[in-house]
C-alpha cells in the first residue's frame, strides 16, 4: 500500500509488512507470481470442494502422520507387553503392535491422533473417489485435462496403498489376516507369485521384515510420490485454469469466480480448517481400528466378520465372488484362477477408468479444449457408462461384507454371494439401460422447460370454460443454463483418402453411433421461435370458432 | 429416439462463435446448430444482505471474530484437557476421556477458524468476481515455433539424430544400468533357502504330538469327546527359538471328533483317523486365512475371510467359495500314552495355491 517516498515527494516511514514483503521479494522476484496468480479467478461450485476434500485430508494425513512416527517402532521383534492396556499384559507381540498400544493408551493424546490419522486416511481416499465421480459425470477430463485424471487416478492407486500399508504396520490380528490374503494372492500369480513372496516377506510368511518394510513404504515412498503428484496435479490445475459450469458469462474462453487474493484464500483456507476439525470431532468421539480388540498377529486365531478399510473392500470383494473350482493343475503347475481372474477383473476395471478419456477423445475425434463442464445428462451415454462402472464397484465392494449382510439380515450366505455375483455381472447393464433412459429424459424435460415455460402453479379459465395452466417462459439468463451444451453425431463411415474403409474406422463408427445413436439436441433460436408463434395459432384458432358461435 | 431433425445445413462445423482460437482444432462429430442462441452475458450482480445493511454487516463481523475467540478458547480448552485429565495407568475411561477432551478442544480450535474464515469471506469481504481469460494451453505459435527451434538446435549441435552410434550405445547403457540393481532384490529374502522347498514341509513329523492352541500341552485321545474341536499347534512349536510363526502359519491344525458313522473317509486315508478324531490343516487352500469356524451339527468349516466352507465329514472338500482344494489331512495315530500323534508331515503343501505346486 504505501511506498517508502509517497507521490508528492515526502518521506514515508514504510510499514513492516511493506518492508518485509520488498526485503523478501527483492531476493526471491516473488512480486511476479503474486501479481501473476494473487488475483487469479477461480471458479466456485460446491463440487468444486471434493478435490478440496481429498487434498485437505491428505494433509491432516501427512500432519497427524508425523506425529506418530515419532512414537511408532517398526519392528517385528518380540516382546511382552508391558503397558497400560490391563487385558493384553504380558502377552508378547511385536515392538510394532506395543509401540501402537503406547501411542494409543499411554502417551496422552495419542489415540487422538492415532485416530485422526486414520479417519484422515478413509476421508482421503473417500475424496478423491468423490472427486473423480464429479470429474467423470461433468466431463472434466477431457481436452486439456486428460493427463491430469492420469495423475489424479494414479494417485487414487497410491492412496489405496498408503492406506493398506499403513493399516498393516500396527502387526495386529486383523491386519495380519489381511496381509494373509495379500501373501496368498501374490502366490496365486503365475510364474512369479512364490518368489514374489518370499522376497517381500523376506523369507516365509509372515516372517520379521515385512513391517519395516511397509513403514518405508508407507512413510518414505509413496507419500513422496503423493506429495510430487500432488503438486503436480495443482500446477496442471492452474496452467488448465479449473473448469466452470455452463452459467450465462461464463465461455470457453474465460473462467469466472472470486479473485484467489482474498476471498479464494479465506475460503479455501477456511475449509481446510473445517476439514481439519470435522476429523477432529470424529477422531475425538468414535473409534477407529481398536486393535487392542483384535490382539497381536498369530497365524492360527481369526475373528468373524473380518474385513479390511472400506477403500479395499472392492478387491477383497471380488476375492469372494469367485465360483468353487476355479483352479487348476495344468502342464505340472497350479493356475489359481480363482485369484488371477479378480486381479484382472480389477485391473482391467482400473485401466479402462484411467483411459477412458483417450477412448471418449477417440470417439468423438473432438480435438477441441473443453472448460465448460458437462451437466451429467447432456451426455447420456458416457453418465450411464459411469453408472455401470459404479454398480459394478459397488457390487463388488458389497461382497467385502457378504458374511455381514448375510449375519446382519439373516440371509444364507449362499444366497446373498448369488445376489452379488448377479449384481456384479447383470447390475452394470441395468444400471447403465436406466440412467442412459433418465438422462434423456431430464434432456426432453429441459427441452420443454425452454420451450413452453414452467409451469407457474397458476390454473386460469379461459372463456371458453377450458382450464389451462399459465406457463412462465423462462428468462434469457435461467434459458441459457439449459440450451448452452452441445451435441454430438454418431461417425459416418466414409472411405479414407485412398478409398478404403479401414477395420478401425468401422470399430470407432460402431463406437460412435452407441455413444450418440440417443441424442437431444439443445433447443435452437428457431424452435424455440416456432414454439412460440405455434402457441400463438393455437390461441387464436381457439378464439375465432368461439367468436362465431 | 435420435432427435436429429437438423437439416445439412443447419450444422456449422463448431462452435467459432466462441472459440476464436479454437477453430483450428476439429470439433470431430459435434453438432451445432447455426442458430444457437447468444450467452446472454453476466446477470446483474445481486448484492448480499450484508451489503446493503449495515446492521447485518456488522452482525457478520461479531460473528467472524467471535468465532475466532472462540477457536482461541479451544485451543486453551485442549491444553487444559491435556493436563487436567492424565492417563492413570490401568484406566481405560482415562484414555477415552484424555482423547475425547483434547479432542474436542481441538474441534474448537479448528472450527473456528474455519468456519470464521469462510463467513469472513463469504459474507464480510467486497463480493466481487472477476472473469480471467484463457488462452489456448499449448501457447501460442511463436512459443509453440520457438520451443521447437530449441530441440532442432540442441539436436544439431549435440548430433543426436546424425551420430546414431553414439545415441545407440548410450540407449543401450541406460538400458543395462539399473539390471544390477535388480539383482540387488534378490537379498530381499535368504540366499540360502528356496520358497518351494519351504512350502513343502511343516514341523509336523512322525510322532509329533498334537498340543492344544496357545497352551502346548499335548492331547489326549480320550479328552477329545464327539462334537468337539480343537486348535492344535504341534508340541514344541512354543519353545521355538525362531520361526515360530512361520511355523505356526503352516503347521496351525483343527482336530474334531465325529461319530465314525458320519465320517465318509477316502479308502486310502482310513488309517489316517483315530476313533471318529480326524486332524486338517487350519490353513485356507483359497488365499491362506485360518478356517477359524466350526459348524458341529453340519461338520462345516467356514473360512470367515472369504466364505469358502469345507464339508469336514466329506475330507475337508470344498461345499461353497472361492477355495479349491480340500484341506490337506493330517495323518494321525496315538501313541503309548495315549497321545494323539502324528503319523507323519502333511502328504501335500498347506495353505494357498502356489506356481510350483503340483
Amino acid at each position: 500500500m504505501s511506498t517508502a517516498t509517497s507521490p508528492n515527494g515526502t518521506q514515508q516511514k514504510p510499514s513492516f509488512t511493506t518492508a518485509a514483503s520488498v526485503y523478501v521479494n527483492e531476493r526471491t522476484s516473488v512480486a511476479g507470481f503474486v501479481k501473476e496468480l494473487g488475483r487469479k479467478a477461480f471458479p466456485d461450485h460446491w463440487s468444486f470442494l471434493l478435490g478440496e476434500v481429498a487434498l485437505f485430508a491428505f494433509v491432516v494425513v501427512l500432519i497427524t502422520g508425523t506425529f506418530l512416527t515419532f512414537f511408532f517402532q517398526a519392528s517385528m521383534a518380540e516382546v511382552h507387553y508391558d503397558g497400560s492396556y490391563v487385558p493384553l499384559k504380558g502377552v508378547e507381540m511385536s515392538v510394532a503392535m506395543a509401540s501402537t498400544l503406547d501411542i494409543s493408551f499411554d502417551v496422552r493424546g495419542g489415540l487422538f491422533v492415532r485416530q485422526m490419522h486414520h479417519w484422515a486416511a478413509l476421508l482421503f481416499i473417500a475424496g478423491i473417489g468423490l472427486h473423480m465421480l464429479r470429474v467423470f459425470f461433468t466431463g472434466a477430463f477431457r481436452k486439456p485435462r486428460e493427463l491430469n485424471w492420469v495423475i489424479g487416478f494414479v494417485m487414487f492407486i497410491l492412496a489405496m496403498g498408503e492406506g493398506f500399508t499403513g493399516y498393516s504396520l500396527p502387526d495386529d490380528l486383523l491386519s495380519g489376516n489381511g496381509l494373509r490374503i495379500i501373501d496368498g494372492m501374490i502366490k496365486g500369480m503365475p510364474l512369479i507369485g512364490t518368489w514374489t513372496s518370499f522376497l517381500l516377506f523376506g523369507g516365509e510368511f509372515p516372517g520379521t521384515a515385512i513391517v519395516g518394510r511397509l513403514y518405508t513404504l508407507h512413510i518414505l515412498l509413496l507419500p513422496a510420490l503423493l506429495v510430487a503428484l500432488v503438486a503436480l496435479h495443482l500446477v496442471f490445475v492452474v496452467v488448465h485454469k479449473h473448469t466452470q459450469y455452463a452459467a450465462p458469462g461464463k465461455t470457453q474462453l474465460n473462467a469466472v469466480g472470486p479473485p484467489i487474493l482474498p476471498t479464494y484464500a479465506a475460503k479455501a483456507g477456511g475449509f481446510f480448517f473445517i476439514v481439519f476439525g470435522v476429523l477432529a470431532l470424529i477422531a475425538s468421539l468414535f473409534t477407529v481400528n481398536p486393535i487392542w480388540n483384535y490382539g497381536p498377529y498369530d497365524p492360527s486365531p481369526v475373528s468373524a466378520g473380518t474385513q479390511p478399510d472400506w477403500y479395499i473392500g472392492f478387491a477383497d470383494g471380488a476375492l469372494r465372488l469367485i465360483p468353487p473350482g476355479w483352479e487348476f493343475v495344468w502342464l505340472d503347475r497350479t493356475w489359481s484362477f480363482n485369484i488371477l481372474v479378480p486381479l484382472i477383473a480389477l485391473g482391467g476395471f482400473i485401466v479402462a477408468a484411467m483411459l477412458y478419456p483417450f477412448i471418449e477423445a477417440w470417439v468423438t475425434g473432438d480435438k477441441r479444449e473443453h472448460h465448460i463442464a458437462d451437466r451429467p445428462r447432456n451426455n447420456p451415454t458416457r453418465t450411464a457408462i459411469g453408472a455401470a462402472g459404479v454398480t459394478f464397484y459397488a457390487g463388488l465392494w458389497a461382497a467385502a461384507s457378504s458374511d455381514i449382510l448375510a449375519t446382519h439380515f439373516s440371509l444364507t450366505m449362499e444366497g446373498v454371494i448369488h445376489a452379488l455375483q448377479a449384481t456384479v455381472v447383470i447390475g452394470p447393464f441395468i444400471a447403465y439401460f436406466i440412467a442412459k433412459r433418465v438422462c434423456i429424459a431430464l434432456q426432453k424435460k429441459d427441452r420443454e422447460i425452454v420451450l413452453h415455460g414452467y409451469e407457474s402453479g397458476r390454473i386460469v379459465k379461459l372463456p371458453g370454460g377450458e382450464f389451462i395452466e399459465v406457463h412462465q417462459p423462462l428468462d434469457e439468463y435461467d434459458r441459457w443454463k439449459l440450451v448452452s451444451y452441445e451435441s454430438y453425431q454418431p461417425l459416418m463411415l466414409r472411405p479414407n483418402a485412398r478409398g478404403k474403409i479401414t477395420v478401425g474406422q468401422r470399430v470407432r463408427a460402431a463406437v460412435s453411433r452407441w455413444f450418440f445413436e440417443d441424442r437431444i439436441a439443445p433447443v435452437t433460436k428457431r424452435e424455440l421461435e416456432a414454439a412460440h408463434s405455434s402457441h400463438h395459432d393455437a390461441a387464436e384458432l381457439e378464439a375465432a370458432p368461439s367468436s362465431q358461435h | 429416439m435420435a432427435q436429429d431433425d437438423h437439416s445439412g445445413a443447419e450444422l456449422a462445423a463448431a462452435d467459432s462463435s466462441h472459440a476464436a482460437h479454437e477453430s483450428v482444432a476439429s470439433p470431430g462429430t459435434a453438432l451445432v446448430a447455426t442458430d444457437t442462441f447468444e450467452n446472454p452475458g453476466f446477470p446483474p450482480h445481486r448484492p448480499r444482505v450484508t451489503d446493503e445493511d449495515p446492521k447485518r454487516e456488522r452482525r457478520a463481523q461479531r460473528t467472524v471474530y467471535t468465532l475466532f475467540y472462540l477457536s482461541i478458547v479451544g485451543s486453551v480448552w485442549a491444553i487444559a484437557a491435556y493436563m487436567l485429565i492424565p492417563i492413570e495407568s490401568n484406566d481405560v475411561d482415562a484414555v477415552r476421556l484424555n482423547n475425547m477432551f483434547i479432542g474436542l478442544g481441538a474441534t474448537l480450535a479448528l472450527l473456528g477458524i474455519g468456519f470464521g474464515a469462510v463467513h469472513w469471506a463469504k459474507a464480510v469481504m467486497v463480493d466481487v468476481e472477476l472473469a480471467d481469460e484463457r488462452h489456448p494451453v499449448g501457447g501460442s505459435r511463436e512459443t509453440q515455433a520457438a520451443a521447437a527451434q530449441v530441440f532442432a538446435d540442441a539436436d544439431r549441435e549435440s548430433g543426436f539424430s546424425r551420430r546414431s552410434v553414439i545415441r545407440n550405445s548410450l540407449i543401450g547403457a541406460l538400458i543395462a544400468f539399473p539390471l544390477p540393481a535388480i539383482v540387488l532384490f534378490r537379498g530381499f529374502a535368504p540366499q540360502d533357502q528356496d520358497p518351494v522347498a519351504l512350502l513343502n514341509h511343516t514341523m509336523w513329523k512322525q510322532g509329533t504330538r498334537l498340543a492344544l492352541d496357545p497352551s502346548g500341552a499335548p492331547i489326549k485321545a480320550s479328552d477329545v469327546t464327539i462334537g468337539s474341536a480343537f486348535h492344535v499347534i504341534p508340541e514344541g512349536l512354543s519353545d521355538l527359538e525362531h520361526g515360530k510363526l512361520e511355523e505356526k502359519a503352516k503347521a496351525a491344525v483343527l482336530l474334531m471328533r465325529l461319530e465314525p458313522s458320519e465320517l465318509n473317509e477316502l479308502p486310502e486315508r482310513a488309517s489316517w483317523s483315530y476313533d471318529g478324531i480326524v486332524a486338517y490343516s487350519k490353513i485356507c487352500t483359497h488365499v491362506g486365512c485360518p478356517v477359524a469356524l466350526y459348524e458341529q451339527h453340519t461338520h462345516h468349516l467356514l473360512c470367515p475371510c472369504h466364505q469358502s466352507q469345507f464339508d469336514v465329514a466329506n475330507h475337508c472338500e470344498v461345499i461353497f467359495g472361492p477355495a479349491k482344494r480340500p484341506l490337506p489331512q493330517l495323518p494321525i495315530a496315538v501313541d503309548d500314552e495315549g497321545y494323539l500323534v502324528a503319523q507323519s508331515d502333511f502328504t501335500e503343501p498347506v495353505g494357498p495355491s502356489f506356481w510350483e505346486r503340483h
